[in-house]
């Protein structure tokens, strides 16, 4: 099975603060759910972050998609997220665009053509059950509702790997069972990774899942 | 309302900063205009024991258009009624000789200093009046009035480079989060910071548009013509080719430099 994210002994750590993830070493199969957990500031996010390339390794090697993160280029990086789909836990949509537009994101930056996206958008807003709310801004929308976009935008473009930050971190347990609901069809139809930092793995999952579990800086599997 | 408002305050220190040029271009161009003027209307006159050809006079300096010589005629007629025609002869032969010298543009007085210096070292030439102290008067009346305008014009445009920076500030604070998010999705740097350029590149048009409205009204404008009769000049105040052109330059070259400077000073959140 292809390897989709290879870590050899990573360490990371913020300018000038201390060490966070301390020579970690794991891989994460393709077409793999994964569940990262772990105290707060264990470091799970920030290893999130690390997978994105926001935040390169100070030692070691870390190798997503095939692209080498300690020393990548920004063309290199941009290339290499095009193909991830990421759930932030404070959504980041961005704020002077209706959630349509939202949700064309990673379209517009793929060079989907026009036909193409519309298509896939309503398609996207039917799934995340939002299609009466199409032309509101992320302001006018709950949270539930707001982290339902971020949903719908991670998954526009078919990523190969969806990487989200604690989704379900602050929602009603509608809008968490929808979440999980797509997370799980997008890995068992489309073969897409997903990489999910949460506190609390939830009880009815209905895929195979690995776990990892963040302490004192380093990365465990749990069996 | 909100989207008139975003591009406002750009379109305001862009418009201020083309005024003050297009100001300070009309100023010269009437200074100019009027120094051409004066240059006509102004002569040396010089006082030759013998009579010079005019390229001899012409070769002394190569400020002078031209050179006249001055009949006698009209100072003899009032006292020939005293005189003689045998005396009034004699007067005619020992009579120096007076040349009005045109110049080719209006000169410095520095300039002067040396024209007059060169005509009195032809060994010919015994007196030249360059009427230096009206000449000087009014030269340094205009210089004072183009530098005036110039101050004017330059405070203008740090207050209002200051405003563009004020502005580049709320500016890269609004558009930083777009471009981190578009970032995070791998967009490139130029689709990142499109909007930015499309908006800067508006503000640029919407800027030079006006400019353009402002100045042409301006140029056909009754009461300004009238100023420019009342001195004798003839001035362009608004050429609608090449001076929108030239303001429509500076306005792009300035709203895209901030725009780069955005784009430059953004740094990815962590």
């Amino acid at each position: 099975m292809d390897k989709v994210i290879i870590a050899r002994d990573i360490s990371l750590s913020y300018s000038s603060s201390e060490t966070i993830i301390n020579q970690a070493s794991f891989t994460i199969n393709s077409g793999s759910f994964v569940f990262i957990t772990g105290a707060s500031g264990s470091g799970k996010s920030t290893l999130l972050k690390s997978l994105y390339g926001a935040l390169k390794p100070k030692q070691g090697s870390l190798i997503v998609g095939g692209v080498e993160l300690k020393k990548v280029s920004n063309s290199k990086l941009n290339f290499l997220r095009r193909h991830i789909g990421i759930v932030f836990q404070d959504y980041k949509l961005v704020k002077e665009w209706n959630i349509e537009k939202n949700i064309m994101l990673p379209l517009i930056i793929n060079g989907y053509e026009k036909g193409v996206t519309q298509n896939q958008v309503e398609i996207l807003l039917k799934h995340v059950r939002l299609k009466h709310q199409s032309g509101k801004y992320p302001q006018e929308l709950s949270g539930g509702e707001q982290q339902r976009v971020a949903m719908a935008r991670a998954l526009a473009h078919n990523p190969i790997l969806i990487l989200a930050d604690e989704p379900t971190g602050n929602l009603d347990d509608y809008s968490s069972e929808l979440i999980w609901k797509l997370l799980e069809g997008a890995n068992e139809q489309l073969n897409t990774t997903v990489i999910v930092v949460t506190h609390h793995i939830p009880q009815s999952m209905n895929v195979d899942y690995k776990h990892f579990h963040i302490e004192y800086g380093s990365i465990n599997e749990v069996n | 309302m909100k989207s008139i408002r975003n591009h406002l305050s750009l379109v305001i220190a862009l418009l201020s900063i083309l005024f003050s040029i297009q100001i300070f271009t009309i100023v010269d161009r009437s200074i100019e205009s009027y120094k051409a003027k004066l240059a006509n209307n102004y002569s040396v006159i010089v006082v030759s024991q013998r009579k010079m050809s005019n390229d001899v006079i012409l070769n002394i300096n190569k400020m002078i258009l031209n050179s006249n010589e001055l009949s006698p005629d009209a100072v003899i007629k009032r006292l020939d009624k005293n005189m003689d025609e045998k005396n009034i002869q004699l007067l005619k032969l020992t009579l120096p000789r007076f040349y009005k010298l045109n110049l080719k543009y209006y000169p410095t007085p520095k300039e002067i200093k040396k024209l007059t210096s060169d005509l009195l070292a032809n060994k010919n030439i015994t007196k030249v009046e360059d009427y230096s102290h009206t000449h000087d008067t009014t030269y340094k009346l205009l210089l004072l009035f183009k530098r005036v305008v110039f101050v004017f014009s330059v405070s203008i445009f740090i207050v209002t480079t200051l405003l563009i920076f004020k502005e580049l500030r709320i500016w890269q604070f609004k558009h930083s989060e777009r471009m981190s998010i578009m970032g995070l999705f791998g967009a490139p740097v130029w689709l990142r910071s499109a909007v930015l350029f499309r908006l800067s590149i508006v503000d640029a048009l919407i800027a030079s548009a006006l400019a353009f409205g402002l100045f042409t009204y301006l140029a056909s404008s009754r009461f300004i013509l009238e100023q420019f009769k009342n001195i004798g000049i003839n001035v362009v105040v608004f050429d609608p080719v090449n001076d929108f052109l030239i303001l429509l330059g500076i306005a792009v070259s300035l709203s895209v430099l901030l725009a780069s400077m955005i784009v430059l000073g953004h740094k990815e959140e962590i």
